[in-house]
């Protein structure tokens, strides 16, 4: 069971003057300058406040340029409150995953015995008992016990898990509670610097470092920034030259109209949105740009059981061999699993019952468990009938070992299973072999479908299963996967995606154990779970706390959502600029060239309306695609080319005609008023 | 109509076995042709002291560029100075002010062949042949060369990028590549063109001037002097290098440098067919086929519509002519003898290929149809000038893949490497500096009394001094005629445009391809851009008539728009 997390309201008052003062603030030249679009708004602003001032004292008219000043106050406004509500958003997340682990108090094991220290005072390598009933007070790895632990603080699932040292599951979260047991922790992280930590310092502007792709964009509308200064500065002697006059209000509302301020506005929004997203899917990741190269990820490695194949394998069949009958298989199967507490056990048992199956054991029986040496398990029956389920070389053995034979019909049968993409369960009465079991991975119903998904999407999906090829070979080509790695070693991983690299492909993969670290490590997406072990979670860039094996699936769509967005709305920021220069230029130029009139398409009412329309339309863009910003654009998932035409249709076409009528309808309000 | 698709067609027809021809040329392994060519080539590159196989890393392949233009304007500049008291001057032309030479020779090595003087009347045999005509054949040649290399760098795939010697990313050898375009494709071509346009009557000597008799003896003049020369070799280099400088002041709009209708054809046809040949050669050359193919989709789109405007705005009356019954299309200042389509086509193309000879007067065209002038060399990428066309073309190729990457959930990559930002601020760089310069140098211009020197006020006016700077930027040497120009500001901003013009749009993006190539080079799946669909193209062509229009609308609106709107209202 879930239990909600608690979620920002976006239109709850408090939050409103929370974030009207935040924009504010951010007014502040020193953080405005990280923007070069919007600090030229910035300055924009004060030079029309400093005119409509000159106007006023001079007793000269202002109204004009007062408005102006304050349209474009708003303009940088909008886009400081886009920014800080995207913080808030992320960091509320953060401080809710937070919020647990305030005032820890640790109980450290030092040379004389143990004391009680805050959590903060942790170092890395330091060790600490936790008792049942105890909050985990930092983040590390269990070294000695086991314990079942309840992460709901951290992940919303109240389900426990089991954590213990020694495997791939001893990872534990600073926050979590300790149901049982008791435990020492060998504490991973130096304090401030934990993986919320970090992921609270990506979601804050302040110290956010911007991503590669960031950056270039970043470069690409300072160009562009530039392009229209000098594009407006110039016009004041062209305009001058052929006796026009014009004023400086209106040529920084010109000019503040063609920078790119939409996309410059929403910008650093979009990125940390991107985190936030991540965050909300109960991933944490390092950094910036690990986000942004999902999207990039060519070759996707998929652990096949829990990704996808439910965990779980079932007995689909009873298969006698030679004059054995079918009911004696299924017999015989029951009570070799009467005991088995495993799913594939029970699975056995209620499908001979399903088959009308009704013996029971005799009190006198012993069951023999699952054993590593042996790797059989059964039932001996009071009368000396010994029963045993295995795979097929342990049955063999134990067959031979009884001087009993093992026909080659089995074997085929075996191969028979393993071809169908089942695990071939042979069942076995002392010396004579009675039939095989396939046991059958049952493919998650969605996940065909996210394959095709993702292969329309240019991703290579690839299995990693611990099966033998011919059974691996059968699921791979049952759910749909382009290859896959069969009887997988961590070697194995680690070769084949050097080899994908090699080719130039970008290669994510998602694991939990140390012996998966170095593949972790090589991927250039590694994805850790955080049962996982420590060395799992410092080899890779992103942490997902669920510990879910489709979450990869979820971390593309969010690096390549965050891309889209990017360009759809520079698309859209620069096709604006042809319905704003209609609307403009010839307000501007009419009065000193009447002709000009022809060039008013959209029949604005007076030049003063159609400056002013322009920029409250350029103005109210912003905060009218916020939650856009925040959201993402919806990426269906389809070819690359499908997705060109589809967006440049919407927000190429769409940026060029949507400002037409908006801008007409502003101006026809204004015209209400002025 | 028929001879505008009769041109279309011919150096459509001529274009792509040329650029097929172009590809082999710049192979390594360049078969039949190397036996006519590399001893020639041999015997050049011993006199230049150079190795045609070390391969450069591109600081090095542009210091050659520029060391090699450096060193050829100095003699230049002194041959222009001193044309006076050189051999081959029968004239007795005397030397050029050093401001004049100083525009002239950068004029000339930037491959513009914007002319502050007239050509008969200020320059020597001499000057004409070893100054002008020698770097109409250099100049396009490195042009191509630079082209070449960015090719062969950014765009063909290679499995690992071929290194100098110390190890960083090679772009080629600029001498090899320099001599094989020279050798290969000037000489040969222009000595083709020069018979032709000989056979036309284009004279070809190396006599003075004639002295002829005039019919009428009833005007004070009965003897009048016809500068002739070795005409048809420049004419035929002029036009098949997008120089543009030709012989006579009036360029090819005087019968004696294109006499007949045969002669405009095979002009016409000159000027777009080595800027077509090269989108061709492109794609044979990386074996991108279907990238070129759609590139040239573009360019022919950009061109057929702006030449589209310009001829249906030359058939319009002139406006002087307004209320009067007898309307036709605007003659002033065009060639009867070739008529307003023939010679708005021309304009076109002229302005399009960045080569800025005429046969007309471009000042006397309607307001629309020199503003398409202006559009075209803007955009200065349809077809464009020898080499720097396409590369231009390529700058805002990088743009759009940039845009279409994002918008299909990829990090930007051209042909699977990454486009970062350090790409982006080169090509930033290279488009910046068009703007800069132009409405930079145009408003000093106009807003400092005295300095325009203009014929026309308002709007026309505007658009003369526009021109002027753009048509320098963009290398392409015509003119709005009627700016006083041969004064030190005009000949020394000029200057300025010209060689920033030239040589940043060439050397930013050879820096970009070099950077790109020594990336990984993601595979291509059905998840990354394709540039090679008419999406893209689509995108493309935005792209760039946004950027044009997004730079220049205003002053377009104020020169050219306003011009039309008023004389029509």
């Amino acid at each position: 069971m879930k239990h909600e997390r608690k979620q920002l309201k976006l239109l709850d008052a408090g939050t409103l003057t929370r974030l009207a003062g935040e924009s504010v603030r951010r007014l502040d030249p020193r953080l405005l300058i990280r923007n070069p679009v919007m600090f030229v708004v910035g300055v924009g602003t004060l030079v029309t406040l400093w005119l409509a001032g000159a106007d006023m004292l001079a007793g000269r008219p202002w109204g004009f340029d007062l408005a102006i000043t304050l349209i474009l106050l708003f303009t940088v406004l909008f886009a400081n409150a886009a920014e800080a509500l995207a913080e808030a958003r992320g960091r509320a997340q953060a401080e809710s995953l937070r919020s647990t682990r305030k005032g820890l108090i640790a109980r450290r094991i030092t040379e004389n015995g143990e004391e009680e220290v805050s959590a903060d005072a942790l170092r890395i390598g330091d060790r600490v008992r936790v008792m049942a009933g105890e909050l985990i007070p930092a983040d590390g790895e269990i070294i000695e016990g086991a314990a079942s632990i309840n992460e709901s603080a951290v992940t919303g699932e109240s389900a426990p898990v089991l954590r213990e040292a020694g495997t791939d599951n001893s990872g534990v979260v600073a926050g979590t509670k300790l149901l049982s047991d008791s435990v020492v922790i060998e504490v991973g992280v130096e304090p401030g610097n934990s993986l919320l930590d970090r992921m609270i310092a990506l979601v804050e502007s302040a110290s956010r470092q911007k991503t590669p792709n960031e950056i270039a964009l970043t470069v690409l509308l300072s160009a562009l920034t530039i392009i229209f200064l000098i594009v407006v500065v110039t016009l004041l002697p062209f305009a001058g030259f052929v006796g026009v006059e014009t004023t400086v209000p209106v040529l920084v509302a010109l000019l503040v109209c063609l920078i790119p301020t939409t996309i410059g506005g929403l910008l650093p929004a979009i990125g940390i949105a991107g985190m936030d997203r991540a965050m909300r899917a109960n991933v944490i990741a390092k950094s910036g740009k690990a986000v942004e190269v999902a999207g990039n990820i060519d070759t996707l490695l998929l652990d096949k059981t829990g990704t996808i194949t439910q965990g779980d394998r079932h007995a689909t069949d009873f298969i006698a061999i030679g004059n054995v009958k079918a009911d004696a298989l299924r017999d015989a199967a029951l009570l070799a699993s009467l005991a088995d507490p495993t799913p594939e056990g029970k699975s056995i048992v209620s499908l001979a019952r399903d088959r009308g199956a009704s013996v029971t054991a005799d009190d006198a029986a012993r069951s023999v468990g699952f054993s590593a040496k042996t790797r059989l398990s059964g039932i001996d029956l009071p009368e000396g009938c010994r029963i045993r389920k295995g795979a097929p070389d342990a049955i063999r053995r134990f067959v031979t070992d009884n001087d009993g034979h093992y026909p080659d019909e089995v074997t085929s049968q075996v191969d028979r299973v393993a071809r169908g993409g089942a695990t071939p369960l042979v069942v076995a009465e002392n010396d004579r072999v009675l039939g095989v079991v396939p046991l059958a991975d049952i493919i998650k119903p969605d996940i065909k479908a996210r394959f095709k998904q993702l292969h329309a999407m240019g991703v290579r999906t690839v299995m990693i299963t611990g099966d033998n090829p011919l059974t691996a070979a059968a699921i791979a080509a049952e759910a749909g996967v382009d290859d896959y790695i069969a009887e997988a070693t961590p070697e194995d991983k680690l070769e084949y995606i050097r080899r994908e690299q090699a080719e130039g492909k970008l290669v994510a993969m998602m694991g939990d154990g140390t012996n998966d670290a170095p593949a972790l490590a090589q991927a250039d997406l590694g994805l850790a779970m955080n049962s996982g072990t420590q060395a799992a979670k410092e080899a890779s860039n992103m942490v997902d706390l669920d510990s879910d094996p489709t979450k990869l699936l979820k971390v593309v769509e969010i690096g390549k959502q965050l891309l889209v967005t990017r360009g759809a709305l520079t698309t859209f920021s620069l096709a604006n600029d042809v319905a704003k220069y209609f609307a403009i230029l010839p307000a501007i130029f009419v009065a000193g060239i009447p002709a000009m009139q022809t060039l008013n398409i959209m029949q604005l009412n007076t030049p003063a309306s159609a400056v002013l329309a322009a920029v409250i339309f350029n103005a109210l863009v912003i905060p009218a695609l916020i939650p856009f910003a925040l959201r993402g654009v919806r990426l269906r998932p389809s070819s690359a080319d499908n997705l060109l035409q589809r967006n440049l249709l919407i927000y190429g076409l769409g940026g060029l005609l949507l400002p037409f009528p908006a801008i007409k309808l502003i101006d026809m309000g204004l015209g209400l008023f002025i | 109509m028929n001879e505008v698709l009769l041109i279309y067609a011919t150096a459509l027809l001529l274009a792509w076995p040329l650029g097929r021809y172009l590809a082999e040329t710049f192979s390594p392994t360049s078969g039949m042709v190397d036996r006519i060519f590399t001893p020639v080539e041999g015997v050049i590159y011993r006199i230049l002291g150079v190795q045609p196989e070390s391969p450069m890393n591109w600081k090095q392949y542009g210091k050659a560029i520029l060391k090699l233009h450096v060193i050829i304007a100095l003699v230049a500049l002194i041959i222009l100075m001193q044309q006076g008291r050189l051999p081959l001057n029968p004239d007795d032309i005397g030397g050029m002010s050093w401001d004049l030479a100083l525009h002239t020779v950068a004029s000339f090595i930037t491959n513009t062949n914007q002319q502050h003087y007239s050509g008969q009347a200020q320059l020597s045999y001499f000057g004409h042949m070893f100054a002008i005509v020698s770097m109409q054949v250099i100049t396009p040649a490195a042009g191509l060369a630079a082209l070449v290399a960015i090719l062969r760098t950014a765009f063909l795939l290679r499995k690992e990028p071929e290194l100098t010697a110390d190890g960083s990313i090679s772009v080629g050898n600029f001498y090899a590549d320099l001599v094989r375009s020279i050798t290969r494709l000037m000489l040969p071509l222009a000595f083709i063109t020069a018979l032709l346009l000989a056979w036309q009557g284009v004279p070809n000597t190396f006599e003075g001037a004639q002295t002829a008799n005039t019919l009428d003896s009833t005007v004070e003049l009965t003897e009048q002097r016809i500068p002739v020369g070795p005409v048809a070799p420049m004419v035929a280099i002029k036009q098949i290098g997008t120089n543009g400088g030709g012989w006579y002041g009036p360029n090819s709009s005087v019968p004696l440098e294109n006499p007949t209708p045969v002669s405009n054809y095979i002009q016409t046809v000159s000027i777009v067919l080595i800027p077509m040949a090269l989108v061709f050669m492109a794609g044979y050359l990386t074996g991108q086929r279907r990238l070129a193919i759609s590139i040239f989709g573009v360019m022919l789109t950009m061109s057929v519509v702006l030449a589209g405007i310009n001829i249906w705005s030359e058939n319009q009356p002139n406006a002087a002519f307004g209320g009067l019954t007898a309307d036709g299309p605007n003659l002033e200042g065009k060639e009867v003898r070739f008529g307003a389509t023939a010679t708005a086509l021309w304009g076109s193309f002229t302005t399009q290929t960045s080569n800025g000879s005429v046969n007309g007067m471009h000042d006397s065209f309607n307001p629309l149809g020199g503003g398409t002038e202006l559009m075209d060399m803007f955009i200065n990428a349809t077809f464009g000038g020898v080499g720097v066309g396409l590369v231009n073309f390529l700058l805002f190729l990088l743009l759009a893949v940039f845009l279409g990457s994002l918008m299909v959930g990829r990090s930007p990559e051209l042909l699977g490497r990454a486009l970062e930002a350090k790409e982006i601020k080169l090509v930033s760089i290279a488009l910046l500096i068009q703007p800069l310069l132009i409405l930079g140098l145009t408003a000093l211009t106009v807003a400092i009394p005295g300095l325009a020197a203009n014929s026309n006020p308002g709007f026309h006016g505007l658009s003369q001094v526009l021109y002027e700077y753009t048509s320098a930027f963009a290398n392409n040497g015509s003119g709005f005629e009627g700016l006083g120009d041969d004064t030190v500001w005009w000949n020394v901003s000029c200057a300025v445009a010209l060689i920033l013009g030239r040589f940043i749009p060439i050397l930013a993006p050879l820096a970009a391809a070099a950077h790109l190539a020594g990336k990984r080079v993601a595979p291509t799946t059905s998840g990354t851009l394709n540039i090679a669909t008419p999406t893209f193209a689509l995108l493309t062509l935005g792209v760039i008539v946004m950027f044009a229009l997004l730079s220049f609308f205003p002053v377009l609106v104020l020169g050219p728009v306003a011009e039309y709107l008023t004389l029509a209202g």
